[in-house]
């Protein structure tokens, strides 16, 4: 059935004037961009989830935490991959400066010191930390261990991952597909790589730290 | 228009008074103890305001379908006051209202148990409930016996997974938690017979997970939990025959009988089953055929339960029918 | 004028045949595929609800086993809500959003793609178990530790807790892509006061996601971690915790409920006033009300849990909370009749699903404060009133007008006409048989009877209301039918639709039914609310190529800033893919290689999936958009 419009609405336009077109400034994001601000924003979220889990379950067993005899992390190793880590972020942040200003050396070489950071941390978490813990303690053993090595686990997954997108960012870089106009993978590879930053720093400062309070 | 109202009364009257009358219906409409007792009073309050609320919106929308419209009347208004009386100013009035009301009942419900209250400890298995008075030394199953016009505290917990202890008549319901013991209050003011029901999922035969609550005078409690204090007395004819049996079957792997050797707690104790109204957590009736069935083909009435079927040669059943009915 | 419409064509059209039915990235195509699969779920999902029906329609029936029919309330809920409720709506924003906002795709169109073999694949690897008699057994909410190894050893709980993890991923992607869309591809001038509001629910819907789905998903790696692994996270004895799991899953369930209620909502507020033949009253409150739902429905996942046992301050905090959700479904509410009261009604068969949907919803509207209320939730909490209610909120508040939107919208996706008289056929079977069937479970659930039993004992005053209630069931399914049988005739013989067969105000009813494949010759400029009542020369201009750009040099559409729908460049967007199915078809290997445990078949998929989105990323992400 076809239906014929009847009102009168010229009357009752919207209260809000119409707006002009501007010229695109510097604040634009492109889509892309904020495609992985919401997937960073979903990522955190589960972050968030298993710290939430993990203080849930730390309460519900008190006063005794760690339980069953294991001890106190030592922060020793923890603080080393800290280090690599946390200071990996800034060749990245050198190699996103320099494709924005088109300088490629600074690209190359920001995102390549930034590669053997990221493989230092997961040298000593899978070498030196992870073998020391399971001398003491294994996921199987209780809840604690379940803990400890999922939020651990998933973090250094999430460094590989971060690892994989600079080889990514790298091969491309190489090929020379960035430029000062086109580079939203490089924006995208150095603002997922700061996240894995940011979030290392809660789980040091919950799986390492929280228990010594 | 009294006319219609005779009419919504009648009809409201019917859904729900009529199943009530059914004297078996668990219903929480109606109440047989004081927890009950203020939450149907609190389920009316919300009722008629809901009915309240819905006979405005409802009008409003009649009205809006079928005023008639003058082919060129001009609108005045935007509407949006109305939305916000309606939509915001009121609702918040009453919301606050039965917010205050509930918090009230709640604070009510969970007044703390005197110390020296009778307690119970009731314990989820699957399919059936642990029944145990540590006071009066009782263990039995599927069925609570207390006493009338006094508070009687629960110790609720689980021998598996959750489940849920709910006698709609007597109380609100509460989870029995692994690791976790929750306590309850039940009161039954009246004499009588009450059913529960275990109210959260627990798996194939959350369906036949029932049991009974049992109020009686105080002098009446005291002398059951005198008679089920005690162990198995000596048993003579038949029944000597059946003991036998049961103490040579695989039922002693599962089952205690208080006095003989068999005191496997994997499944209800059996020291006083004769005195119990029904077999397999209130799925039949305890009568000598029901029971010979359960014994035979467990499965085939509940099936998923543990309990595995018995091989025997008739006279062995004939003679344990005897004696497990005989165990008073 | 028809130069304009052949260079687009050219441009936007896909190749036709099998290879494009994988490689599309098509927003109206992917749209339909979305609701037709979902679609299909749904009559599988009420063919399950009938079992359960006829075998609760007498008491102590053994139709089917306890065993079949645990599988079978499991794989209805499950579906209902996750493979028909939630994956529906996005199909119609799929279709839709693009259209109202006068963009010529979504702005992921690949992601788009690839959302949606996600879904349709992990649809079939849950639904799978049915079929081998492994479902889940342990309903949507799984409790543990019920659904630990050591009660549950079979499959069948991992179907569940790899199924939601799996299907997860696209509720994601689909979110995600939903945001950017609506922040970047408006078209210039509808600043965000000017979208339509089905628009501003699905925009909700998608931040609901966003921050709701990490807590399931979580959930249920804890739960295969602890039955696949040996983790002990759920399990009392090494120091888990069963709880731990009901506070994960509903902090997600509880946003679910408005999840999937909150985009048909947005219909409601998009077709309602089209019939009532004016704007909406109120627009910014229904607008904020959309948000503030979005919000409250985080603070309020306890009341499902005010029977384990918790402290009385936490109960009395969450109940508050509860209640304070009310208000904004209340604003909308009054909004709704209000309008159709200032209006000048029509009765078609979209706007009578819309009038049902009201009646409906105002039932479970006004049974929901009362499980806010501490001692009456302890009461009635899974007892069948609460089947009752959120069947009333659920079908009322989502079902309702998801048929009113069939009936609105499919004339613009098919160019045809719905039957009218079919179509009011549907209508009064679904509504009666709606009411018949979920109205005596109030009752029921009132006379003591628990939730997920197979059968109860006869003489507890429940038998006649199970006898009424399942009678209803039988005429809701004929209404269903009437449905599809209008739809299958309407699609060959209805009458042409023209564009604008409602005289709406959107501007999905500015193009022709069904639209083109780039769906504007131009991009208009929006100056209002309602633009094809404001600026009735609209469509015309448009087909002009007057309207606004034409970008006929390229795959190209507008991108316009977040809150005021400024120009602000020309997108450059992908066409047809093959690698989103390839990915897509890695996680499928994954997850069934995680069901049963085969890790080297699991580093397979992986090594699919990761070829899939190399070959995705070379030639995308820095020129065009995924």
């Amino acid at each position: 059935m076809a239906l014929e419009y009847r009102g009168r609405y010229d009357a009752m336009s919207s209260s809000f004037a119409p707006t002009a077109t501007t010229a695109p400034d510097a604040r634009t994001r492109e889509s892309g961009w904020w495609g992985m601000l919401l997937f960073i924003t979903t990522e955190a979220t589960i972050f968030g989830v298993l710290f939430a889990t993990y203080f849930y379950l730390r309460f519900k067993n008190m006063p005794v935490w760690p339980p069953d005899g294991i001890k106190q992390p030592t922060l020793g190793l923890p603080l080393l991959m800290s280090a690599f880590l946390l200071t990996s972020s800034i060749p990245m942040h050198i190699a996103e400066l320099g494709v924005k200003k088109g300088k490629q050396t600074w690209l190359k070489a920001g995102l390549a010191v930034s590669f053997l950071l990221g493989v230092g941390f997961l040298v000593i978490m899978l070498g030196f930390e992870y073998p020391e813990k399971l001398k003491e303690f294994t996921p199987q053993t209780d809840v604690y261990g379940s803990l400890f090595f999922l939020i651990t686990g998933l973090h250094g997954t999430h460094v590989l991952v971060g690892l994989a997108m600079n080889a990514w960012a790298q091969v491309k870089a190489a090929r020379g597909r960035f430029d000062q106009a086109h580079h939203l993978t490089m924006l995208n590879v150095a603002a997922y790589w700061h996240f894995v930053d940011v979030i290392w720093i809660f789980v040091f400062l919950t799986l390492y730290f929280s228990p010594r309070f | 228009m009294r006319h219609l109202r005779a009419r919504v009364w009648f009809l409201i009257t019917v859904a729900f008074l009529l199943p009530a009358c059914s004297s078996a219906s668990p219903s929480a409409l109606r109440p047989r103890g004081p927890a009950a007792q203020r939450i149907d009073g609190l389920w009316w309050f919300m009722f008629w305001i809901a009915l309240g609320v819905f006979c405005v919106v409802i009008g409003m929308l009649l009205f809006g379908m079928l005023r008639r419209r003058k082919p060129d009347s001009v609108e005045r208004g935007s509407g949006e006051t109305a939305v916000v009386l309606l939509g915001i100013v009121a609702p918040v009035i009453i919301l606050v209202t039965l917010f205050v009301v509930s918090i009230h009942d709640l604070n009510a419900l969970s007044a703390p148990a005197k110390t020296n209250a009778l307690t119970v400890n009731v314990i989820g298995h699957d399919w059936w409930w642990e029944v145990r008075y540590p006071q009066q030394h009782v263990v039995t199953a599927n069925e609570i016996h207390i006493p009338t016009g006094k508070p009687v505290l629960l110790h609720l917990s689980t021998g598996d997974v959750i489940h849920s202890f709910w006698v709609p008549q007597l109380s609100e319901k509460t989870d029995m938690i692994p690791g976790k013991i929750n306590r309850m209050l039940i009161q039954a003011d009246h004499p009588g017979v009450y059913r529960g029901q275990c109210a959260e999922f627990c798996g194939l035969e959350h369906a036949r997970m029932s049991f009974l609550v049992i109020a009686e005078a105080p002098a009446q409690f005291d002398a059951w939990t005198a008679a089920e204090s005690q162990p198995l007395a000596a048993t003579t004819g038949a029944a000597a025959r059946g003991e036998k049996v049961f103490l040579h079957s695989t039922c002693v792997s599962c089952h205690a009988i208080q006095g003989t050797s068999a005191s496997a707690t994997d499944g209800p104790d059996l020291t006083h089953f004769g005195s119990r109204r029904t077999i397999a957590a209130n799925t039949l009736p305890n009568t000598r055929g029901n029971l010979a069935a359960w014994i035979e083909d467990p499965q085939g009435i509940k099936p998923g339960a543990d309990m595995p079927p018995a091989v025997l040669e008739p006279s062995q059943l004939q003679a344990l029918l005897t004696f497990v009915e005989g165990l008073k | 004028m028809a130069a304009i419409a052949e260079r687009l064509t050219s441009i936007w059209e896909e190749t036709p045949g099998l290879a494009s039915w994988l490689t599309t990235v098509d927003h109206k195509r992917i749209g339909k595929r979305y609701i037709a699969t979902a679609f299909v779920f749904f009559v599988l999902a009420g063919l399950e609800a009938m079992v359960i029906r006829v075998q609760l329609a007498r008491p102590d029936q053994a139709l089917v086993s306890p065993d079949a029919y645990n599988q079978l309330f499991t794989m209805h809920g499950i579906t209902m809500i996750f493979l028909f409720a939630t994956p529906i709506l996005s199909g119609f924003g799929n279709f839709f959003v693009p259209l109202m906002i006068g963009a010529r795709d979504m702005a992921f169109p690949r992601l788009n793609a690839f959302g949606y073999w996600v879904f349709l694949f992990a649809g079939l690897f849950m639904s799978f178990s049915l079929i081998i008699g492994k479902a889940p057994t342990d309903g949507w909410f799984n409790y543990v530790p019920f659904a630990l190894t050591h009660y549950s050893p079979g499959l069948n709980i991992d179907f569940y807790g790899l199924g939601i993890i799996f299907i997860g991923i696209s509720s994601t992607t689909g979110a995600i892509n939903f945001i950017v869309t609506i922040f970047k591809m408006r078209a210039p001038g509808m600043s965000i006061n000017r979208m339509p509001l089905f628009v501003w629910a699905v925009l909700s819907t998608a931040f609901a996601i966003v921050f709701a789905l990490p807590s399931l998903t979580v959930a249920n790696v804890l739960l295969e971690l602890d039955r696949k692994a040996g983790f002990h996270f759920y399990d009392v004895s090494h120091g888990g915790d069963p709880i731990l799991w009901q506070h994960l899953f509903w902090i997600f369930g509880h946003p679910d409920v408005y999840i999937i209620v909150l985009p048909a909502l947005g219909m409601v507020s998009t077709i309602l006033p089209v019939f009532s033949r004016r704007p909406i009253v109120a627009y910014p409150y229904v607008a904020l009300s959309t948000v503030a739902v979005g919000i409250v429905g985080f603070g309020v996942w306890v009341h499902h849990m005010f029977a384990t046992g918790l402290p009385q301050l936490s109960m009395t905090f969450f109940s508050a909370a509860s209640m304070m959700v009310v208000i904004p479904s209340g604003i909308q509410m009054f909004a709704w009749v209000i309008t159709i009261i200032k209006g000048r009604p029509v009765y078609t068969v979209p706007f009578l699903f819309i009038i049902g949907f009201i009646v409906t919803f105002l039932i479970g509207g006004l049974t929901g404060p009362m499980f806010a209320a501490v001692p009456f939730d302890q009461q009635i909490t899974d007892s069948y009133f609460v089947v009752a209610h959120f069947h009333y909120v659920l079908f009322g508040g989502a079902v309702f007008p998801i048929f009113g939107a069939l009936y609105y919208w499919l004339p613009k996706m098919t160019g045809r006409l719905m039957n009218e008289r079919l179509g009011k056929l549907s209508f009064w079977l679904i509504f009666i048989g709606f009411q018949v069937t979920f109205f005596p479970m109030h009752i029921m659930g009132l006379l003591g009877m628990p939730r997920r039993i197979y059968t109860y004992q006869a003489g507890l005053g429940w038998d006649v209301w199970n006898m009424i209630s399942s009678i209803g069931s039988f005429i809701l399914a004929a209404g269903v039918l009437a449905f599809i049988v209008d739809y299958f005739f309407s699609v060959r013989r209805g009458r042409p639709a023209g564009d604008n067969p409602w005289a709406a105000d959107t501007l999905e009813w500015a193009i022709s039914s069904p639209p083109p494949a780039y769906n504007f010759e131009s991009i208009p400029h929006v100056r209002s609310r309602e633009p094809l009542w404001e600026q009735p020369g609209l469509p015309e201009e448009i087909r002009r190529g007057t309207a606004g750009p034409v970008l006929d040099e390229g795959h190209a559409t507008v991108a316009t800033s977040v809150l005021d729908a400024d120009t602000e460049e020309i997108l450059e967007m992908p066409g047809e893919s093959s690698w989103p199915v390839v990915t897509a078809l890695g996680m499928l290997v994954v997850f069934s290689a995680l069901l049963v445990s085969h890790l080297a078949l699991a580093a397979v998929g992986l090594l699919i999936m990761a070829w899939g989105i190399a070959g995705w990323l070379w030639n995308t992400g820095d020129v065009t958009t995924l």
